[in-house]
Formats: structure tokens, C-alpha cells, sequence
């Protein structure tokens, strides 16, 4: 017998994930403590963490290995069964075309990238998301779109905030149609009542008094498939100083006259019907589009064109002042992460197929709607509506006995009530489909006649003055990429364009850019996951339910809380959530006049922003010298307003990147004062099995699902921003109407019951992949990798804060104030500079202005981090030779960063240094270079020239004379 | 006779008989840098001294202009929708925000004049 012989047990080793997720090896590990002067990872953790949180990981199970966590999800997937669904509501089944598929949704290139905050490093996915706000304003007839909302239930309660803000009514009162579809009215109802607005529901052409209002809103087509024309209602309310806002199909717009061309002040609608899968609810991306006259009070992110040092045309994130980042409890929202990715494939979806083929769609789809009516009536079957693009309603004697025949023909009918049902078509109706159809409302084997029979006599029933006449989608770039080679193509170059993590690290500090491992991704796009709806009767989502579960006690167990909410679909929507929770338990206490929300100055911007929404008046908490929460602000604070305190926002570890030690005191002073703990999660990358906030003091938090647990940045969304709850606040979660339970909770908050279910798998993955130990070991890694990052770069930029022992938790912050003075260089500047390195800069300016706040994760090796220390380490030098003299102030490597190609193969080079040191600073980068493809953008003159749409091609053409 | 004074807050307001003209002064513009957008008060809005009365915007930050004294906006500068770097350029001059038809001219007695401002200026750094 060999000595080195293993035993099989040993070989079986079912924890080879882990090292598949985390970037050190041993060898690293124990080199990296050495540097840090420590021996093992409990020791870090024993100094780094304060002693008063730790607590023994209560979630021990063992991870288990790709292949069987994939049988696992395959054993779930198989308990979903795929209906054809025809409920509509808003979701309707599409075809995703293949090449969008497989090149975007499943290509880490797209789906790892960062909100495009470094605009050089981000054209690619910025022109696609251009694209999309193009697609938007053209088909709905506006001036202007942003790039997406979280969904559209919630972007119309955005649109209502929206029109109370610019309104000059005088009322509170804002008109609901009951042609909305339920889930949006639900939502709008819930943010409403925090904001004291009054809802009225109706009727819009019987119960609407248009001067009693501040904004109204209606559905296009309607829920039960109406077309009406709305235009003088919209007149109506205009009269009247109201604001009119119209949730719109985006497929029927292709055929019917637009809402902008009727007045509208504000569109809003789902794009899932563009080549998103349904997902059971999620990930969708909502458009929002309005006039220009009103965009600076539009929420969400807006890419807009400017130009680079060049003149050439560049993208970029513009009028980021309405933003929560910035404009913070005055921010027009608090969304930060939205739906990049869906909207990404939502405009591509319209890339590819262009007018032509969109009208061809539409027009199929509103066709076989027709046939299907005609023969429905032929069977003497009633049809409700006069008009409809792709919705009937069906009147029936004995509903029941009708979805029976459907189930069992494996076809999911709306459930209206008990003698009206509802059907959508959609992209993907058949022939079969319709006639299959005619056979369930008939109740026989044979309606008697075909599609074919119907087709020459089917006529539309939607008005001719309601026909669209307008052509849409008429930019070059919805008309260039119609072949599979051309749009191939078309991909690659926009992805290459981009850093995303496949290309290196992107270290931004809370934002956590884990690994998104292969296996975790894989199920979301099997089709049972992907192809339900979010309304299928819940016996076919048996899969889901038990994936919902089992996520839900994970989360739990984790966290040291007693429930979990997987329905907000932000970490933003997760705040809300969670305060809206606080305000309904102090009620239910007695307590109405509750209303104050103690928040740090250091806080995340969306924590002021979803304080105001959830009716909280915001009291700023001072930070102390060591960037910690001061305790003796906080208890003057609480103490002036104990009779009316609501809650204290808490983020730890701190947002400085700190375990604060005073943490128990501070949730124990917040509840001696008779106030709830809301803790946000945006850093458990620092905690997960090391300590748990439902343990020691928290009583609602919110976690970032796409930070903490590997669901991928997408560049901008999907996230999914789930609130744990202690007992108390249980009976206050979320609720939605297709869920037992809606009276007694804080209303719905998305359009879905569990919100983006269709990536939740995402993270049920991986923690079933790394198991408690595994979980452990990431977050031991994580500490490990910022103080060793920390440790090197401390000779060069000083470290702001720490904590415990000298040490800082997950993530770290270096000050570059002092380099302003010395040198007149900027955090911009190094940002910049570092795009030549390779890399997506840290986070600037956030919590501290002119710092850069560094969080490598713990799926980063050894060799990357060091190749990042050495770039900041060389950037240091750089910055040596502006304060010696060698490089003005106004010509050097850092303020004519990035380089690009053409400032290299320039003819004249007048620069203080050499085309190698502007490209290639380090040796490394000769064998693998990231090219820029625009200078530095001008982002003033972005701001002050507002372009939001695909501009005309000669834009480019001058650029580049 | 126009006076011009100051505010702690960065803001002139120069007052002749019951008109006053209100903007931020070449410290803040700079401070601020490059404006791409001012939120300026509705003709006919009744400010109160101290309060809120504007927003002007450079890419990065969004900052509160205050009323420096209580009246009724008469006028906003209608030249800084289209080129807000007016404010850059004069900020004391062409980069005027709005008029007020003041109450109490009175309230600029509580102001600074120019030469306390350029003290507390230099004080700041």
C-alpha cells in the first residue's frame, strides 16, 4: 500500500466548491496573515470583529458539490409544471431570441458588470440601455425614458409620487382606474397611504372628477383587453391642473395611436413581454417615459449622450442629481439598483427584430385574439369587450367547469370570478393553441371550424382613430443587426467595450462583486423555472415553493431572524418594506405618532430616500472623529425625540467599512427610547457565520441578495433586497393578493408574491453550495483580503478608518484629500488612471468625499489583489512625479487618463511622458490590455446638452472628420 | 441706492428701494463648480427669510440657495435655463437668480456687508 495513499472519503471531498468560489489558496492564505502579523483566520476574526456580536454560524449545513446541488435544483425544477399560461396582467410569454439568450443573459461579459458609474469602461452596455430608452419613448410616443424600474406596479406608484411633485393641484387625492391591473393598484395603494395621499378608485369616464384630483391613473390597454380612447380624459384632467399617468402594453403600442400622442404626461409599463422570460414574476424590467418638460423629476437612472476629450459622441449616467446618491431624502426615489440586464435584452429584443418584425408580431398576436373571438362567438360563447389588442373577457356560465377543462388541456385561464374569465395571447400563441381554446369554452372534442376558416373574415375591432400611424423604432440601429451573424457581432463588440468581472477585479466597496459561479446560474434558465407566471395556480410552482422555503430558512438561520420577505426586489424596495413594517407594529401598539427615523450622516443614500417614502420624517446622527456613529448625538437625539421615534437606520459594519463596538448600545438606546432597529444588510459580506443581526439587536433588515449571495450585478439590476424579521414584526411583512393573509400585512410591494422569484435559484445555490462552513470561510476571506489590501497600500494612501485591533472589516477606505493639495489630482484621476491599469475603479467619494472605498470580496486571489496593489502602488509614484515637478499639474498621466487608441497612434506626441507609460504602465499589461474605447467624458457638458436618445449616426461621423 | 450684502451661506442680495436681487456669490460658484442646472423659484412665491428658494446643480452635488431676506419672487433670471454657466461667469453680475419685492428691507441690516464677507472668507480656509 502506497503511503500517500487517500482514503475514498477523503477523494468523495464535497466541498471542492469552496475553493472553486473563493480566490485564495492555503498557501496565499497563510502568506497574506503573515502579513498581517497573524497566524491564523480565527485570530483575524477574534481582533477584527467585536467580541459582544460573535456568534457560532447557525446555519451548519454541509455545502454540497456542483454536481449535486445541480441534480438538487433539477429535482426542484421537476416538481414546476410548465402551463401555457394566458393570465396576462402584464405578463405575457414571449420568444427570447437565442443569440440574446446565450450571448447576454448567459454571458458572464454582460451579466457581471457594475451600474456604469465609469462611464469610459462602460459604452457597451450603455449604448444597449440607450437603445432601450430609445425603444420606449418611440413606441410610447414620449420625449423621454429612463433605464428602467423595478417593476411596473411599483412605476406607477413612482408615477403618481411623480405627479404629486409637479402638480400645482391643491389635492391629495389621486384617481386609480379599475381598468389597472389589480397587483398595480395594490402597490400604488401601499405607497400611497405612508405618503397621506388619498386613493380613488373607479370608473375613469363615471367616477373621475378631474378637479378633486392631482393625477390620474389608467391602463392601456385596459386589464380586461379594452382599447378606449382616453384622450378626453386626459383633456379632462388637464383642465382641471391634474396630471395624467397610463400603464401601457408595449407590444400593442406597435398597433395602437400611443398615450404621448394623447396628452399623457407619464407612460409606464412592463418590457418583459420583449424577449424577458416570465421567471414567475421576475426579473422584469419597467420602462418609465414622460415629457422633457418634467425630466428632471423623473426617478431612476437615464443614460444620456455627451461627448469624451475627443468630441467624439460617449454615454453616460446623466442627471445623477435627482438621485438618492446624491439628492438623498430629496431624491425623486430612493431605486438605486433596477432592471439593467431585462432592459438590456428588452431593447436588444427590439434591435433585432426592428419595425417590420415588431408590427408583424403584434399584429399576429392581435390576429389570432380576433380569430379566437369570432370563433368563440360562433360557439355562442360571450365575449365582454368591444375592442381588444390581445386580451379577452369571457363570460361563461360555470367559470370552474371551464378552468377544469383548461387544467387538463394544461392551460392556465385568468381567474376573473366565478362566470368571467380572462385570456391574453401572446409571441408565442399557436394555431393549435387558439383552436384547442374554442374546444375548452365549448366543452366538446371539435368547435366546428379552423383558424384558417376565420382568418379572412377576422376584422379588428380596435377604432381607426386609435390605429397607430406613426412609424417607431426608426434610429439605423434598429435596422442594421436583422441577420443572427450581423447581431453576433453586434454583441461582442458592446460587450468588449466593457470591464466586467470576467475581465478583472472590481473592487467597489458595498458592493460586494463576488464570484457568480456557472452552476448557481445554470437553472434560471431551464424552462421550468423560467416559463411560469407569476399568477399560475400554486400547485404547478410546487418547485418554487419548496425553493421559496428552503431559501427563506436559510436566510433565517443566517441572519438570527424569525421571517423573511423575498418580495422586495431591491435592497431600496427592502428598506421600504422593512420601515413600512416598523410603522405598522407601532401602530398596532398603539403608538400612531411614531414617525421620526434616526439615520447616520454616513448612511447609503437610499436610506434617507426610503425613509421619506415610507411617511418618516429624517433626523441626522452625527459620525465622531473615527467616522463612528456618535453615541452621544445619538442619545441626545433619541432622547429630544423619545415620544415620537420610529426607528434608527443602522448599517454594519459601518458604511466607513468599520465593526463599530458600540453596536449593542446603540440598538439598546434606540429601544429604550421605544424605537425599532432597521438594519441595512449592504455589508453582511462581513458577518454571514460570524455574527447574526437578528441577534444582537436588530429588528428588521434588509439583505442585498445581489451582493452578499452571488446573484450578478447585471450593470444595473436584477437585485433582490429580501427583509428579515424578528417575531414581532412578522405579522407586518409584505403581502399580495394571490397569497392567503393580505389583510393584516403592510400591503404588497411588488407586482409579483415573490418578487424576482426567477433568480432566486441564484442564491439558493450558493448557499447550498458553500454550506455553514463554506459561508464562513467566505467571509473569513473577505476580512482577509481588505486588511491585506489595507496593509499594503497603507504606506502610500492613508487608511481613513478601522476598527477593532487596527483592522477593517470587509472593505476599506483609502483618502486621497491631502493628493488634491499636493498635486491638484482628484479621485476622478485616479479612477481614471486606473481604467489604463485594467481596472474598475473603487467606489469614489462615498461615504467621504475625495476617498475611495475599496472591497475586493473573497472570490479574489492573491495575484489580483497584488496586481491591484501595484497598480495603486505605481498610480502612488506617478503622483510623486506631479508633486516633484516632473509632470505639471495639467499634463500627466493621471489628468489625460484614460488613453486610449487613437492618443496613442496620434502623429504628434507632446506629452511629458512616453506612449508606453501612458498605455502600459506595467509590464503585464503587454500580454493583455483593455482598450478604453472613449476618452475622459465630459460629463458637464452631458448635463447641461441632455440627449436621451440613440442620436443621429452623422453625430458620430463628424467625430470622427 | 443699492446695497449689496451677504450671507453666511454664500448668497448676495442687493436691495434698491423694495426690489431685491438674489444670487450666490463667486466663492460658492467656484466651490461649486460647474453648474449645469438652477432650480429657480415660481413667479408670485412668498419666501420667507431662511427658507429654501432655490437648488443649483453642478454633476455631483445638488446644494439649497436660501432666501436672504422675506418676499415675493417677482422675477426669475430667465437666461440660466439655457446657459446656467452664467453662474460660473458672473455670479454677481449676469448670474443673477431672482427678485424679490421684499417686505422689510430692513432684514439686510442683519446681513454681511463686503468687507465682512471677505473676512469670514478668510476665515474659512
Amino acid at each position: 500500500m502506497a503511503k500517500d495513499r487517500r482514503p475514498l472519503s477523503e477523494l468523495e471531498q464535497s466541498t471542492d466548491f469552496v475553493r472553486r468560489h473563493i480566490g485564495p489558496g492555503e498557501a496565499d492564505i497563510a502568506a497574506m496573515l503573515g502579513v498581517l502579523g497573524m497566524k491564523t483566520l480565527d485570530e483575524l476574526v477574534e481582533k477584527a470583529v467585536p467580541p459582544a456580536i460573535l456568534a457560532q454560524p447557525a446555519y451548519a449545513e454541509e455545502g454540497r458539490d456542483e454536481a449535486r446541488v445541480l441534480a438538487d435544483a433539477r429535482a426542484l425544477a421537476a416538481r414546476n409544471t410548465v402551463f401555457k399560461s394566458m393570465i396576462g396582467m402584464g405578463y405575457y410569454d414571449c420568444l427570447t431570441p437565442p443569440v440574446i439568450l446565450r450571448n447576454v443573459f448567459e454571458n458572464p461579459g454582460w451579466y457581471t458588470a457594475y451600474t456604469p458609474y465609469q462611464p469610459e469602461i462602460s459604452q457597451g452596455r450603455l449604448e444597449a440601455l440607450l437603445a432601450f430608452q430609445t425603444m420606449v419613448t418611440d413606441l410610447t410616443g414620449m420625449e423621454i425614458a429612463n433605464a428602467s424600474l423595478l417593476d411596473e406596479a411599483s412605476a406607477a406608484a413612482e408615477a403618481m409620487a411623480m405627479c404629486r411633485r409637479i402638480s400645482k393641484s391643491g389635492s391629495n387625492a389621486f384617481f386609480v382606474s379599475r381598468d389597472c391591473h389589480p397587483q398595480t393598484m395594490d402597490v400604488v395603494r401601499t405607497r400611497a397611504e405612508p405618503l397621506g395621499i388619498e386613493i380613488v378608485e373607479g370608473n375613469h369616464e363615471t367616477d373621475l372628477d378631474p378637479a378633486a384630483v392631482f393625477g390620474v391613473l389608467l391602463q392601456y390597454p385596459a386589464t380586461g383587453g379594452e382599447v378606449v380612447d382616453l384622450a378626453a380624459t386626459v383633456e379632462a384632467a388637464h383642465q382641471a391642473g391634474a396630471l395624467v399617468a397610463v400603464a401601457a402594453d408595449l407590444l400593442a403600442l406597435a398597433l395602437l395611436t400611443p398615450p404621448g400622442e394623447w396628452g399623457a404626461d407619464i407612460v409606464v409599463g412592463n418590457s418583459q413581454r420583449f424577449g424577458v422570460p416570465l421567471g414567475f414574476g421576475g426579473p422584469h424590467a419597467a420602462f418609465f417615459a414622460t415629457r422633457d418638460e418634467h425630466k428632471r423629476q423623473m426617478p431612476g437612472r437615464i443614460v444620456g449622450v455627451s461627448v469624451d476629450k475627443r468630441g467624439r459622441p460617449a454615454l453616460r449616467l446623466a442627471l445623477q442629481t435627482r438621485e438618492q446618491h446624491i439628492r438623498r431624502d430629496k431624491a425623486t426615489s430612493n431605486i438605486c439598483t433596477a432592471q439593467v440586464l431585462l432592459a438590456v435584452m428588452a431593447g436588444l429584443y427590439a434591435v433585432y427584430h426592428g419595425q417590420p418584425r415588431i408590427r408583424a408580431i403584434a399584429e399576429r398576436v392581435h390576429r389570432v385574439a380576433t380569430i379566437l373571438a369570432d370563433g368563440l362567438r360562433r360557439l355562442d360563447v360571450t365575449v365582454a369587450n368591444a375592442t381588444w389588442f390581445d386580451t379577452l373577457t369571457v363570460e361563461v356560465g360555470d367559470a370552474a367547469a371551464v378552468h377544469g377543462r383548461a387544467r387538463e388541456a394544461g392551460v392556465n385561464l385568468r381567474e376573473v370570478d366565478g362566470s368571467t374569465i380572462g385570456i391574453s395571447l401572446d409571441e408565442t400563441t399557436t394555431r393549435a393553441d387558439v383552436e384547442n381554446l374554442w374546444r375548452i369554452f365549448a366543452g366538446a372534442d371539435e368547435a366546428g371550424f379552423s383558424v384558417d376558416d376565420l382568418d379572412a373574415e377576422a376584422a379588428s375591432p380596435v377604432p381607426d382613430g386609435l390605429r397607430r400611424t406613426t412609424e417607431f423604432l426608426t434610429h439605423p440601429v434598429f435596422r442594421r443587426y436583422h441577420s443572427e451573424t450581423e447581431m453576433l457581432r453586434y454583441l461582442r463588440r458592446l460587450q468588449e467595450k466593457d470591464v466586467a468581472l470576467d475581465r478583472s477585479m472590481i473592487p467597489l466597496g458595498s458592493c460586494t462583486m463576488k464570484l457568480n459561479a456557472t452552476t448557481e446560474m445554470l437553472p434560471v434558465t431551464w424552462p421550468e423555472f423560467a416559463a411560469l407566471h407569476p399568477f399560475a395556480p400554486l400547485d404547478q410552482a410546487a418547485g418554487y415553493m419548496r425553493l421559496i422555503r428552503g431559501l427563506e430558512d436559510m436566510l433565517c438561520r443566517i441572519t438570527g431572524f424569525a421571517a423573511v420577505s423575498l418580495q422586495p426586489n431591491a435592497g431600496s424596495q427592502g428598506e421600504f418594506a422593512g420601515l413600512l413594517a416598523i410603522r405598522r407594529y407601532h401602530r398596532s401598539q398603539g403608538s400612531t405618532d411614531r414617525h421620526v427615523c434616526l439615520i447616520p450622516s454616513s448612511a447609503h443614500g437610499t436610506n434617507p430616500a426610503s425613509a421619506i417614502l415610507a411617511g418618516l420624517e429624517v433626523v441626522v446622527v452625527a459620525c465622531d472623529e473615527g467616522g463612528n456613529i456618535d453615541i452621544a448625538d445619538l442619545v441626545a437625539k433619541a432622547e429630544a425625540h423619545s415620544d415620537t421615534l420610529a426607528a434608527l437606520m443602522v448599517t454594519y459594519p459601518s458604511t466607513h467599512g468599520v465593526f463599530e463596538e458600540a453596536i449593542v448600545e446603540i440598538c439598546e438606546i434606540v429601544h429604550r427610547h421605544g424605537g425599532q432597529v432597521y438594519f441595512d444588510g449592504a455589508n453582511l459580506n462581513a458577518m454571514v457565520g460570524v455574527a447574526r443581526p437578528g441577534e444582537f439587536g436588530a429588528d428588521v433588515a434588509h439583505l442585498n441578495l445581489h451582493k452578499t449571495f452571488s446573484i450578478p450585478h447585471g450593470g444595473g439590476g436584477p437585485g433582490i433586497g429580501p427583509i428579515g424579521v424578528a417575531r414581532h414584526l412578522a405579522p407586518f411583512l409584505p403581502t399580495h393578493r394571490n397569497l392567503p393573509g393580505a389583510e393584516d400585512g403592510i400591503g404588497a410591494v411588488a407586482g409579483a408574491p415573490w418578487g424576482s422569484a426567477g433568480v432566486l435559484a441564484i442564491s439558493w445555490a450558493y448557499i447550498a453550495l458553500m454550506g455553514g462552513d463554506g459561508l464562513k470561510r467566505a467571509t473569513e476571506i473577505a476580512i482577509l483580503n481588505a486588511n491585506y489590501i489595507a496593509k499594503r497600500l497603507a504606506p502610500h494612501y492613508p487608511v481613513l478608518y478601522t476598527g477593532p485591533g487596527g483592522l477593517v472589516a470587509h472593505e476599506c477606505i483609502i483618502d486621497l484629500r491631502a493628493l488634491e493639495k499636493s498635486a491638484g489630482v482628484t479621485v476622478d484621476d485616479v479612477a481614471k488612471r486606473l481604467m489604463d491599469y485594467g481596472f474598475h475603479a473603487p467606489t469614489m467619494s462615498w461615504p467621504v468625499a475625495g476617498t475611495l472605498m475599496i472591497e475586493p470580496t473573497e472570490s479574489e486571489s492573491r495575484q489580483e489583489l497584488d496586481r491591484f496593489c501595484e497598480a495603486m502602488i505605481a498610480i502612488r509614484r506617478e503622483i510623486g512625479q506631479i508633486e516633484d515637478g516632473e509632470f505639471g499639474r495639467e499634463d500627466n498621466p493621471l489628468v489625460n487618463a484614460p488613453h486610449t487608441l487613437d492618443d496613442l497612434i496620434a502623429e504628434e506626441w507632446t506629452r511629458p511622458y512616453g506612449r508606453g507609460v501612458a498605455a502600459f504602465p506595467v509590464k503585464s499589461l503587454r500580454d493583455e490590455k483593455y482598450w478604453p474605447p472613449v476618452n475622459r467624458i465630459d460629463q458637464v457638458y452631458g448635463d447641461r446638452n441632455l440627449v436621451c436618445a440613440c442620436p443621429p449616426l452623422d453625430a458620430y461621423e463628424e467625430a470622427a472628420e | 441706492m443699492a446695497t449689496q450684502r451677504y450671507t453666511k451661506e454664500h448668497e448676495w442680495v442687493r436691495v434698491d428701494g423694495d426690489t431685491a436681487t438674489v444670487g450666490i456669490t463667486d466663492y460658492a460658484q467656484e466651490q461649486l463648480g460647474d453648474i449645469v442646472y438652477v432650480d429657480l423659484p415660481d413667479q408670485g412665491a412668498a419666501l420667507e427669510k431662511g427658507a429654501e428658494a432655490a437648488v443649483v446643480e453642478s454633476v455631483k452635488a445638488a446644494n439649497e440657495v436660501y432666501a436672504p431676506m422675506s418676499g415675493e419672487v417677482t422675477e426669475a433670471n430667465p437666461a440660466l435655463a439655457d446657459d446656467p454657466a452664467k453662474v460660473n461667469g458672473d455670479a454677481e453680475g449676469e448670474g443673477w437668480f431672482f427678485r424679490l419685492k421684499v417686505s422689510d428691507p430692513g432684514e439686510a441690516d442683519d446681513l454681511m456687508d463686503g468687507d465682512a464677507y471677505k473676512e469670514y472668507l478668510a476665515g474659512l480656509d
